[in-house]
């Protein structure tokens, strides 16, 4: 069992302390609920997390209108209704108009899959709340087809939050937790390292370099992530932009192309007049 | 060993429950770490920790209880857990589910039971030449194969990295937030106001459970209602600025903006100190454009929750006494006021950004409390949850 054990991917960079989070969930057979600033791979994990222990990956995307039920199926009485004015056979058969959910799939699959819960903090208060039976017992019911659906394998699950809504207690204490600290400069030069290999030593960390400073800049309404970062490199990549022209501080200079790393107006502004005043500071 | 460390998480208010602990138990008992104590470390954290607000208290915690122990981790984690000492605690922190689930399982005896027979199979199958230093074998920590020598701290860890242990970084510092109240953990807070709001609300026809049920019912028609959707919870934000109160104006500010933004039905009014015959509603004009307070409390009902935020403090005068007030004279005295505010509104809490643990030195404050029937909370996120929980209660 253990020789399975999660350690990132060839495109994913996990540390040290997310790896034991995910390696206790998945041995343990619990949820695992992560939590972090936009853009830190909290949707990514669960992927890479099936990648690497060669599982199905099963993905439920939260919305603010998703209920729990609809995890477990959905009842289409609408289209069983208007069989029944059609004259249509299919109609005797409820089970025809029952309509699997997520949940029911990661029951049900024949290997035990990776299931994603993404942005679970989205939904109604109540919602946690409503699939702790079913996570805890691994099995629902059905009640139209008088069905018991029960877990074949218990599915890995992985949680996500944006801290938009608090959880629950009583959900709380059946996960495993972590929280994704924004990468310092050496493990965000192992994450862009594994979106571009082929990238030149200098031009990344004058990159980095700048794009850490860019973060430190006070007031800023949207501090730039890791997406932002890998978008940026990118474009300099794709430009041609040599390392020379990131080089000195963000105070002194404009990055080039510095649009893809602050994408609220104002925050571009703010940034250019803090430029505008540490140069006249200087002169 | 451990269990001291529980209580001391505990006592830090990390709000671990004995689930947790038990679960940190079945995770080294199934061998998630076994070399090292910066392992122990994350596994800790991941099960006893759910908030990172709470990550830094851990750290602080677990830093000064393991310390200068890293390299006998081995024998520091050895002790075994006391029966009455579970026991004690599960009073404290279980829910009734969870002891639902303990009864279950076949109480806490078989419980304890199951695990140290657990413990001794894993210590039977435990090869590899290592061996263990330290106490009893039957320990549930000590038993886990943790060879003390072993132990390399930092391992896989950058170089610069190594020297400091992982939780004496206080990398998680500006993520607890327990002390002041930020933007950010104020909006969960009033969210649960909002959510209270939905109750009781105007009933409306839910479409969809309408056709879902009527064609459940062969077709005929089954009306479904729902309470409407918008938030119908309506408060008074009253916000004491000035004085002595300048250091809390900008947490004050905040919780008005983050409420601003969640209800439909919210005025705010401003003095300063205790509330008399006349308020404000912007502090830059105050002086000129006085608005009644009479007039408030005729204009906005009874239905109305009301919030005071204020520090409470100052002289027992400014409370009890006509003339008290320290801007102007004052016909009627501050008690008599609020008395008549609170006639008004059942619903009412006040928050108070002074330090809790100060009250019980100012007078003042200990008056404004027994004048609001115990209901002032601090501002902090703690404190407003348990606010407005009060508010939610039906009175
Ligand atoms: N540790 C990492 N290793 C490799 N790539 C990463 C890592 N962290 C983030 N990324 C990259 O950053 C981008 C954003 O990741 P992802 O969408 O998973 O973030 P998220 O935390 O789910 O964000 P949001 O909160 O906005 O949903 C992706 O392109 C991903 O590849
Ligand atoms: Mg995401």
């Amino acid at each position: 069992m253990s020789q399975t054990r999660f350690r990132g991917t060839d495109r994913y960079v996990a540390t040290d302390d997310l790896m034991m989070a995910v390696n206790a969930a998945v041995t343990l057979g619990r949820p695992l609920l992560v939590k972090g600033e936009p853009g830190t791979g909290k949707t990514q994990l669960a992927e890479e997390v099936a990648l690497a222990l060669n599982r199905p990956f099963i993905q439920w995307h939260i919305k603010s209108t998703t209920k729990a039920q609809q995890g477990l199926y959905e009842y289409d009485a609408v289209s069983r209704l208007r069989d029944s004015q059609l004259g249509d056979a299919r109609v005797h058969d409820i089970g025809n108009y029952i309509i699997k959910g997520k949940l029911w799939e990661a029951f049900t699959h024949e290997l035990q899959p990776v299931l994603l819960i993404d942005e679970i903090d989205k939904a109604d208060i109540e919602f946690p709340n409503d699939l702790l039976l079913e996570l805890d017992r691994m099995e629902f019911h059905v009640y139209e087809t008088q069905q018991l659906v029960k877990a074949r394998h218990r599915p890995v699950i992985i949680i996500t939050s944006n801290n938009e809504k608090e959880l629950p207690d009583a959900f709380l204490r059946r996960c495993f937790f972590h929280y994704i600290r924004f990468p310092d400069p050496e493990t965000m030069e192992r994450i862009v390292r594994v979106h571009y290999p082929d990238l030149k030593k200098r031009l990344l960390s004058e990159a980095l370099e700048a794009f850490f400073e860019i973060r430190d800049v006070p007031g800023l309404k949207k501090r730039p992530s890791t997406s932002e970062l890998l978008d940026w490199i990118k474009l300099l990549v794709a430009e041609d932009i040599p390392p020379e022209a990131l080089r000195g501080d963000a105070h002194k200079l404009i990055p080039p192309l510095h649009g893809a790393l602050l994408k609220n107006e104002q925050d571009v502004h703010l940034f250019e007049r803090l430029l505008f005043m540490s140069r006249r500071k200087k002169d | 060993m451990m269990t001291e460390f529980f209580r001391k998480l505990r006592q830090a208010s990390i709000p671990v429950t004995l689930t947790e602990f038990l679960t940190l138990l079945e995770a080294l008992n199934q061998r998630v770490t076994t070399h090292s104590i910066e392992e122990f470390y994350y596994l800790a954290r991941a099960t006893l920790v759910k908030d990172e607000r709470h990550y830094d208290r851990f750290d602080q915690v677990f830093g000064s209880h393991f310390q200068g122990l890293e390299t006998r981790f081995g024998e520091v984690v050895g002790a075994t857990v006391p029966l009455e000492w579970l026991r004690k605690l599960a009073e404290l922190t279980l829910s009734e589910d969870d002891k639902a689930l303990i009864e279950a399982l076949g109480g806490w005896e078989k419980l304890m039971e199951t695990f140290a027979q657990r413990l001794a199979e894993q210590e039977g199958r435990h090869q590899g030449g290592n061996k263990w230093v330290g106490t009893a074998g039957t320990s549930p920590f000590g038993a886990y194969g943790y060879n003390p020598e072993g132990i390399r701290i930092g391992q896989d860890t950058s170089r610069h990295r190594r020297a400091v242990k992982v939780w004496d970084r206080r990398e998680f510092r500006n993520l607890d937030d327990t002390v002041e109240l930020g933007t950010r953990n104020i909006k969960v807070a009033l969210r649960r106001l909002r959510r209270f709001a939905r109750e009781g609300a105007a009933q409306e026809l839910d479409l969809d459970d309408t056709i879902r049920s009527t064609a459940r019912n062969a077709g005929y028609l089954e009306l479904k209602m729902v309470p409407e959707r918008h938030n119908a919870v309506k408060v008074l934000l009253f916000l004491d600025v000035g004085g002595s109160m300048d250091d809390h104006v900008r947490a004050c500010e905040e919780l008005f903006s983050a409420a601003r933004g969640e209800f439909k039905h919210l005025e705010y009014f401003y003095f300063h100190n205790m509330i008399y015959e006349g308020l404000w509603k912007d502090n830059r004009r105050r002086y000129t454009e006085k608005i009644e307070t009479l007039t408030v409390l005729r204009t906005f009902g009874a239905d109305y929750k009301l919030i005071l935020v204020g520090d409470a403090t100052m002289s027992p005068y400014e409370i009890t006494y006509p003339g008290g007030s320290v801007e102007h004279f004052n016909p009627e005295a501050g008690d008599v006021w609020l008395n008549r505010l609170l006639d008004i509104y059942s619903r009412a809490i006040w928050l108070n950004p002074q330090p809790q643990n100060r009250w019980s030195y100012v007078p003042s404050i200990q008056m404004v409390r027994e004048l609001m029937g115990d209901r002032m909370y601090p501002l902090t996120l703690e404190g407003l949850e348990q606010g407005i929980r009060t508010l939610q209660r039906a009175r």
